[in-house]
């Protein structure tokens, strides 16, 4: 796909991320937005996956697990604009008896998630099991993961990082959301994640590094990720994005995490994002 | 009475792994994965026949329950193995999120349970997982009595599509159920008839109960003893017919008063047929060190404390 029509299917994302937040007047739009590119190209360009015949299993199928379920309308939107639900579905989320719950389920069977998130650290965990399965069914596919940076914080990812490496599981790409913010205000404050490359290179992992919002830097990381599979290391990416990228007045701002704008403020939103496929 | 002949003597983890390692032959799917306690678990006959299917996650649970939830993904059936404690506490929410609520095809398999876990003392004895667990929506929880039944129940439980918590034990107790039983998850064991009182127990408390039960008949009081070795589904139907012939019931379960099999059974009694009930069970107390037998004494879980809560229903009756 043109680079233009991905970033085409971005604003339409964003709008919906913004239009679903502001419509159950609650959910989490600044990682959302940060992360809108980022999915859009992975679900619209490189993974090989099947929107139209959803499957639990996914075998012979890319898999992704979102591991910071709490950016969850973006992760609706791009699911439901791939194909796995109707568009329209998206006016239902985090409303009572809707299968678009708050943080992404497998409770009421909506197509596209396959594990639980929400309480952090889980996911790195969840997507090295799925990997594992995978060699052993000798399926030759990829897992993906992503996880807000906020989120390294928990012991579980580096329980998990340690395994990965010491057990060789090579058909893992994780990318970390590094917008440098989390609900109490910067990581950098609220605890330091140091020397994240040099940690994830100490723990025995291949590192890269990528612009999040470069449509070419997408391309070109995500790319030399795959060719960087089956070699014996897990791969992770460290993605810079801004939190709430695409809206001006939430752009780099903690503030924004998980407040849903009201009606002012969406509308001011919208005019910032332009109506490409149609909103929902 | 039913006579009850011992078998032999084992330990009910060593039947957790020859379970294991049958059904690994039986079902391709089947893989396992252990936090650093392969030994403890006797899961090493599994790891040397099936080395591609074992996963050793070291010291480092959270992890592994959260990769035996992802390994599902893709058709395989895992069995985590570590102590009870680390199996539940220590991964509660792990078990919530990736296992519960997304109703993976997890088995957790936990050994070391309860006060018999002995010399280590309270850090490992846990007596609150069967409440965790069954407070748990899509888990099953179960609590096998002897070496066969842990062995039959290990097996049985791979061809139950969803979340299973199994839970046994260290010592070397008697061996009373027969090898070639059926175990049926959710249908309890009528181990011995009577009509003066219903025994429910599970896990080490059910030889007791048979002792106990003996040692009653000598004393001219008929004692109906159930080993209710599935907590949940309770098999409700089996305790309305035997209490509703008997009028009152003893619990017995090597684990917290709170939360445990007698709370499940008094939710039961309650709803359709409130009557007498007497507890056996550590009454809001952590453990300490000691051997196995002598902390069953101490904390009031042994034979005596049956035949004396019996005694004591049937003067509520």
């Amino acid at each position: 796909m043109e680079i233009q029509q991905l970033q085409a299917i971005a604003s339409q994302v964003r709008r919906d991320i913004v239009r679903m937040v502001s419509g159950a007047n609650s959910g989490h739009p600044g990682g959302s937005l940060g992360c809108a590119d980022f999915l859009t190209v992975l679900y619209f360009e490189m993974m090989k996956h099947n929107p139209d015949h959803f499957s639990m299993d996914g075998k012979d199928e890319d898999l992704f697990f979102l591991s910071n379920g709490h950016i969850s309308p973006v992760w609706y939107s791009v699911l439901a604009r791939a194909g796995y639900f109707p568009i329209d579905e998206l006016s239902t989320f985090r409303k009572l008896n809707a299968r678009l719950q708050g943080h992404p389920s497998t409770d009421k069977k909506i197509p596209g998630v396959r594990m639980a998130s929400g309480s952090l650290g889980q996911g790195l965990s969840n997507a090295i099991g799925a990997a594992l399965t995978k060699k052993l069914n000798n399926d030759n596919r990829t897992v993906y993961t992503l996880h807000g940076d906020g989120e390294l914080q928990e012991g579980q990812i580096w329980e998990a990082a340690m395994y990965a490496a010491a057990n060789k599981v090579d058909n893992l790409i994780a990318t970390i959301d590094y917008n440098g913010r989390q609900i109490d205000g910067d990581v950098e404050d609220v605890l330091s994640l140091g020397d994240l490359s040099g940690k994830w290179q100490a723990f025995g992992w291949e590192v890269l590094e990528m612009d999040g919002h470069s449509y070419p830097d997408l391309f070109e990381t995500l790319n030399k990720a795959k060719t960087m599979t089956g070699n014996g290391k897990p791969i992770v990416i460290i993605m810079k994005t801004e939190m709430g990228q695409g809206v001006d007045y939430m752009v780099g701002s903690h503030k924004w995490h998980g407040v849903a704008p009201n009606v002012e403020q969406l509308q001011e939103a919208l005019i910032q994002l332009e109506e490409t496929l149609g909103d929902y | 009475m039913k006579q009850f002949e011992i078998l032999g003597k084992k330990d009910t983890r060593s039947g957790f792994g020859e379970g294991l390692l049958e059904i690994g032959r039986q079902n391709p799917d089947v893989v396992a994965l252990c936090a650093d306690l392969t030994g403890s678990l006797k899961m090493d006959a599994f790891l040397k026949e099936f080395p591609d299917r074992f996963f050793q996650a070291g010291i480092a649970e959270a992890n592994m329950i959260g990769m035996a939830a992802g390994m599902t993904i893709g058709g395989k059936i895992p069995y985590t193995g570590t102590f009870a404690n680390f199996s539940t506490g220590r991964v509660y929410d792990q078990i919530r999120q990736s296992v519960a609520y997304s109703q993976k095809n997890v088995k957790i398999c936990a050994s070391h349970a309860g006060l018999t876990l002995g010399e280590d003392g309270a850090t490992h004895q846990i007596l609150e997982d069967i409440g965790m667990m069954r407070m748990l929506p899509h888990m099953t929880v179960i609590v096998p009595c002897d070496f066969n039944q842990t062995k039959q129940a290990t097996m049985a439980i791979a061809d139950h599509k969803g979340p299973v918590y199994l839970r046994f034990g260290r010592p070397v107790v008697p061996i009373f159920i027969q090898p070639d039983a059926k175990f049926t998850i959710g249908k309890a064991d009528i181990l011995i008839e009577g009509t003066d009182v219903t025994i429910i127990a599970c896990g080490h408390l059910v030889w007791k109960s048979i002792e106990a039960a003996q040692q009653l008949a000598e004393q001219g009081i008929s004692a109906e003893v159930i080993n209710m070795h599935t907590i949940k589904p309770l098999d409700e139907k089996a305790i309305l017919d035997s209490v509703g012939k008997t009028k009152c019931v003893v619990t017995a379960e090597e684990h917290m008063l709170n939360g445990g099999l007698g709370d499940a059974v008094a939710q039961v009694l309650s709803r359709h047929m409130p009557l007498p009930q007497e507890y056996v069970g550590v009454n809001d107390t952590f453990g300490e060190s000691g051997t196995p037998d002598e902390l069953m004494v101490k904390y009031g879980l042994d034979t005596p404390n049956i035949v004396e809560a019996v005694k004591k229903v049937l003067k509520r009756k």
